[in-house]
């Protein structure tokens, strides 16, 4: 297909923008295969827009007179208007971004035709592989080993074509369990806790079925993870009565005549179209500016958001606790494993390991739970708030998981290598990107696309110094700690930076956003300052000793 | 102390309020005529004022003791569980007497010796003065002067002596219109804007009724509106709202009928009155109070509260007021009722949004011995420092510093103090300590001769300045009349976490940015002083020799065998330049600090002994 079919009206004169808390501009609009461009040609500054298709989430078109005017929502909660003269280019236009922002094809993404301007250091695809990972894990257990039982992605769509599991189980047996598991999901390695050697597995529910089916591997393997006489826990992220009612379409939850060793807790997370219209509703509430303070915070109530937040960041303490604190393993599933799973076991990931906090080992999180943990991003992100498509796959499960992480940020601010820029930026790619990253719901997917050979990716552009520089948090200060958040209402925040973005002007916020990072790289100067000083100043003390002494 | 029948009691609990493992510190607690004193066994000390405390409350004996509840006005909220029964009875009966004080000489303030000589005394009550604002503002001019009319307090008691009225507003229309306004208060100007010579004035409401008229009012008025040069018509706002103001004219009392007063115009900004803010807070508190709370339980009480609405109202109305003044250069009347509550808000806020000098740390200080203190906000009533009529209780005065918060939220640089001077502020108002808020207006001050008796808070918030400087500031953020702008769409308004929990270190952030950056500007200076030292010390050695100048470079850039040669001077380097670890504080936190609230039951074999242990931060989570 070429996109120039598409385009009936490549370019419109005299239309005017308007951007929320700017002031109005007239150019040029093109409209490209991937992009809509906005051009003021102005001499001063000319101001351009350059907006990817795949990041608008809707359309609407209105008519005065023969002036159209076309309200573009992106998937960034952005919302833009433009003013096209001429009802036929508007309808065009319209009708033209309609259908490039809605292209079925993966392999037409911007992702395959886009050539990058920089030059590539390190090849974002090969940054992150499981292999180093589990030769960390080698240097200080020797517990667990690699398995490359789903090297054709036969015995697990959704997994990656290596996994960690323990090591006394062999590849039979995780082909038996596997069996055992929905979608092939059987517990793998998510976490391991140095400091006391307990382990975090995940995988998705038994398929224990209405007749209490059993698979001795399974309780095999993952009783392989305990210590002699002490007991794990089984987080299940649906209720009880959900549980229940999975055995009549052959799913279910570990019973404990089966699992004598295992205490089971059920820590209800929200899914898929309960957590999409909580996320729509919550954007409505952000933009309208006219509510007063009563339907305001009504809105805010009714969305639930908040609610979600505390229910996830509770869920991953418990987890983290568990771990942590009662020196116990913990294997974490609901249903299918590729969600509220992933949530919880990177949260809990990012409370108990230091390193999940800094830059590199983020990427490494959600490149391992959540890019090879097979969730589905291109199901889950396909729409953002302003969609009207209402499919049930799509769900904002990893927006949730990085607002907890800011929030978690909000109340470690010292704790973290990276900023909420990163978080946002994370945010952004997930919904449209022009890198190959988020394309695919899992590393099978991503195989027959061929993305690595045919796409950049995200993290080749994001580890470049210059780019990196921009999301590092000017107050880190590495901290080996467990840092436990307090989810107490009081204690959490709406995410401004995300919801409120577009909503309000921020001048001022950021300006002193500058100030306080100019204070603290002012106070490194001064440090080097002074010491070079005293050097310079022992130095001549000592050359006059040195002088007087012969 | 006759009120004191046990000084100590031992074995006492603390617990802490949101736990739901009854977490609990034991310690000793102990009685004296001031304070209430926490000891507990790590020998952290909890110091409670007796005028702080708003109510004590015995709960039923428990097996492990009897609990007492006290509730103080700074929002602190302490759980003690006392062992022995008669203890708490004593302490529970002797801290009634003591919170609650009969007359204005048993006050704190009275006996408080900060150690001052008498002349820092005098010094220290003249650090404001409102005469030098005035002149500071621009007045007198050729429009205002300054009346003797209530020089001895005749024409309006809760006034201060000295006002500023129009030129043309002779001493019979004062008098006149002072009759026709509640207590007496007649329109006289709290801020005078010198760029746009308009005024805020300000009064009470008119006693009109239905339809009476009075012509020095009315004159009032006009020759205010004439005092401004640049507009011919002034606003008058009533910050009541409208059927409020209705009620009122029943009661012979009301609002300006625009009719009769020529080129005014009239307008209602609908802030509540004291009864429906004082239970707004009480509902606020209780929710928030609520252990295991839910986020919609928390929002839908914040609503119900409607507590930020409030406050969204009434800096809606100061954004009014300063925009008449600053876009249509209009003056501006402000009452309520009597003036004293809702017009003390509206007008300071309002000030303080034209003036940036209200925004440095003395100008905030000068905005509210003006538009608060010498104006008769019943303070006494209001923070019930007396044991009165709890109907005359009201936040009023903490609205308007969460107002201020609010602003400093939106505004990060524009501000000179920070949210930890306004904290401090809200605790001496009703601390009683100093004098500057004791009593009801200037006239009772006087006569209770608080400047020989008692000392002024200013000073010593002057000298510890340190801790109340914003590290933010940027003086050019808003060159001198310059209006500040606040967006007051409501999803601006925040719960201020900070005050309303100040004492609840689990709900706080474990890592202070403000602190951070706070102590980081600090050391800055601090560093600059050093380099000029040093740079000094140099340039004197210099004079010997000039060869080691030219090789700064290259020895800054292999000093390590340098240092070597002399320890003294690298010994000094380390504790000049602080390492960050005094500055930043590395934490942890506990899990049992942080409401999971499900877990507690989730875990059967929950071990109270480790658990107490595991209160120090950090420790438990290497």
């Amino acid at each position: 297909m070429e996109f120039a079919e598409l385009i009936k009206t490549p370019r419109a004169d005299n239309v005017v923008l308007h951007c929320p808390f700017h002031l109005a501009v007239e150019g040029t609009l093109c409209l490209t295969g991937h992009h809509l461009i906005f051009s003021s040609r102005r001499q001063d500054n000319a101001e351009e827009l350059w907006l990817l298709h795949s990041n608008i989430d809707s359309i609407e078109k209105r008519f005065v007179g023969s002036l159209g005017t076309i309200i573009i929502k992106c998937k960034d909660l952005r919302i833009i208007q433009l003013d096209i003269p001429g009802m036929e280019e508007c309808l065009n236009i319209a009708s033209s971004i309609e259908a490039l922002s809605t292209l079925d094809s993966v392999t037409l993404m911007y992702p395959f035709f886009y050539r990058p301007m920089f030059e590539v250091l390190e090849d974002g695809w090969s940054s992150f592989l499981l292999e180093q990972e589990f030769e960390l894990l080698s240097s200080v257990t020797n517990e667990w080993r690699l398995s490359c039982v789903n090297k054709e992605f036969s015995v697990c769509p959704s997994y990656p074509p290596a996994v960690i599991v323990p090591k006394s189980i062999d590849d039979e047996a995780l082909r038996k369990v596997a069996l055992f598991r929905h979608g092939g999901r059987f517990p793998v390695l998510s976490y391991y806790h140095k400091k006391n050697g307990m382990a975090m597995l995940r995988s998705s529910q038994p398929l224990t079925g209405t007749n209490g089916r059993r698979c001795k591997e399974d309780e095999k393997l993952i009783n392989a993870t305990l210590r002699s006489g002490r007991r794990g826990f089984v987080i299940d992220t649906r209720p009880l009565a959900v549980a229940q009612q999975a055995r009549a379409k052959g799913g279910g939850f570990e019973q404990e005549v089966h699992y004598p060793q295992w205490r089971r807790i059920h820590k209800y997370i929200e899914r898929f179209n309960i957590l999409q219209e909580s996320f729509i509703k919550l954007v409505e509430a952000c933009n309208d500016q006219s509510h007063n303070m009563d339907r305001w915070l009504s809105k805010l109530e009714a969305s639930n958001w908040l609610t979600h937040i505390k229910e996830l960041l509770t869920a991953a303490c418990l987890a983290a606790q568990c771990i942590d604190r009662e020196s116990a393993s913990v294997l974490v599933h609901g249903s299918e494993g590729t969600d509220s799973t992933l949530q919880v076991t990177s949260l809990a990931q990012i409370i108990l390991d230091p390193r999940c906090r800094t830059i590199r080992g983020f990427e490494a999180l959600v490149v391992r739970e959540w890019l090879q943990a097979g969730h589905p991003f291109q199901q889950r992100c396909a729409q953002s708030a302003y969609s009207n498509s209402k499919q049930k796959w799509e769900a904002p499960v990893f927006l949730l998981f990085l607002e907890c992480v800011w929030q978690i940020h909000r109340q470690f601010p010292c704790s973290f290598e990276f900023n909420e820029q990163f978080l946002i930026v994370l945010f952004e790619h997930a919904y449209a990107s022009q890198f190959g990253t988020f394309l695919g719901n899992n590393e099978n997917e991503r195989a027959k696309l061929k993305l690595p050979q045919k796409t950049m990716s995200l993290w080749s552009w994001v580890n470049r110094p210059e780019e990196l520089s921009r999301f590092q948090n000017p107050l880190y200060e590495a901290n080996s700690l467990v840092i436990w958040p307090s989810v107490a209402p009081q204690s959490l925040q709406l995410w401004e930076g995300v919801f409120l973005r577009w909503n309000r002007p921020s001048k001022f916020l950021e300006e002193a956003e500058v100030e306080r990072i100019n204070i603290i790289k002012y106070n490194k100067e001064l440090q080097a300052k002074v010491n070079a000083l005293r050097r310079q100043l022992a130095e001549m003390e000592a050359d006059e000793e040195g002088r007087e002494e012969p | 102390m006759e009120h004191i029948r046990t000084t100590k009691v031992e074995q006492v609990k603390l617990l802490d309020r949101f736990s739901t493992s009854n977490k609990s510190l034991t310690g000793t607690l102990y009685l004296t005529a001031t304070h209430l004193l926490f000891i507990d066994s790590s020998q952290r000390e909890t110091w409670i004022l007796h005028h702080h405390i708003a109510a004590v409350e015995k709960l039923p004996l428990t097996t492990s003791g009897c609990p007492l509840v006290i509730q103080c006005k700074n929002f602190r909220i302490v759980h003690f569980v006392v062992p022995r029964e008669r203890d708490c009875h004593d302490i529970y009966n002797s801290l009634l007497q003591l919170s609650r004080t009969a007359k204005y000489e048993e006050l704190y303030a009275f006996s408080y010796n900060p150690k001052q000589n008498e002349s820092e005394q005098v010094k220290g009550w003249q650090l404001i003065d409102l005469a030098e604002e005035y002149k500071r503002m621009g007045v007198p001019n050729d429009y205002w002067q300054l009346s003797d009319a209530n020089r001895d307090y005749k024409i309006c008691e809760t006034y201060p002596r000295e006002l500023y009225v129009p030129r043309t507003a002779s001493k019979p229309i004062i008098v006149g219109s002072s009759k026709f306004r509640s207590k007496g208060r007649f329109p006289v100007l709290s801020y005078y804007h010198k760029n746009k010579e308009a005024a805020i004035c300000r009064c009470s409401q008119p006693l009109s009724g239905f339809s009476a008229r009075c012509l020095e009012d009315e004159h009032m008025l006009q020759a205010i509106s004439k005092a401004n040069p640049s507009n011919r018509y002034m606003y008058v706002m009533d910050t009541r709202p409208k059927l409020n103001a209705i009620a009122n004219r029943a009661a012979g009392k009301g609002y300006e009928n625009e009719d009769n007063y020529s080129n005014i115009r009239f307008q209602f900004v609908g802030i509540e009155n004291i009864h429906v803010m004082r239970s707004s807070l009480q509902k606020l508190l209780e929710v928030s109070g609520t252990r295991g709370l839910s986020v919609n339980d928390f929002l839908s009480g914040l609503e119900n509260s409607g507590w930020l609405r409030h406050i969204k109202a009434v800096l809606d109305a100061a954004v009014f007021l300063a925009k008449a003044i600053a876009v249509e250069s209009a003056s501006v009347l402000v009452h309520c009722s009597d003036g004293w509550d809702r017009t003390s808000q509206v007008c300071s806020l309002g000030a303080l949004l034209l003036d940036s000098y209200y925004r440095t740390i003395k100008g905030f200080m000068v905005l509210i011995e003006k538009d608060w203190i010498s104006f008769g906000h019943k303070f006494s009533d209001r923070c019930c420092q007396l044991d009165g009529d709890p109907k005359e209780i009201s936040p009023v005065f903490t609205q308007f510093l969460e107002s201020v918060w609010n602003l400093t939220e939106q505004f990060p640089q524009a501000f000179e103090y920070n949210e930890a001077f306004l904290l401090q502020i809200h605790e001496h108002v009703h601390s009683c300590q100093f004098g500057n808020f004791l009593g009801n207006c200037q006239k009772e001050r006087e006569e209770l001769k608080l400047k020989e008796k008692t000392y002024s808070l200013w000073p010593f918030l002057l000298a510890d300045q340190k801790k109340y400087q914003n590290p933010l500031y940027n003086p050019e953020f808003s060159p001198e009349l310059t209006l500040l702008e606040p967006n007051t769409v409501s999803f601006n308004f925040k719960f201020w976490r900070n005050m309303y929990h100040q004492f609840d270190r689990s709900m706080h952030p474990r890592q202070s940015v403000f602190n951070l950056i706070m102590n980081t500007s600090e050391q800055n200076k601090q560093l600059e002083e050093d380099i000029k030292e040093l740079e000094a010390k140099i340039k004197r050695r210099n004079g010997q020799s000039y060869v080691v100048l030219e090789k700064e470079q290259e020895q800054t850039a292999h000093p390590a065998p340098v240092a070597l040669k002399s320890p003294p001077c690298f010994q000094k380097e380390q504790p000049a330049v602080p390492v960050s670890d005094a500055v930043r504080t590395i934490e942890g936190s506990n899990t049992a600090d942080n409401r999971y609230s499900e877990l507690a039951s989730e875990f059967s074999k929950a071990e109270p002994a480790v658990v107490s242990l595991e209160y120090g931060v950090a420790r438990m989570t290497c």
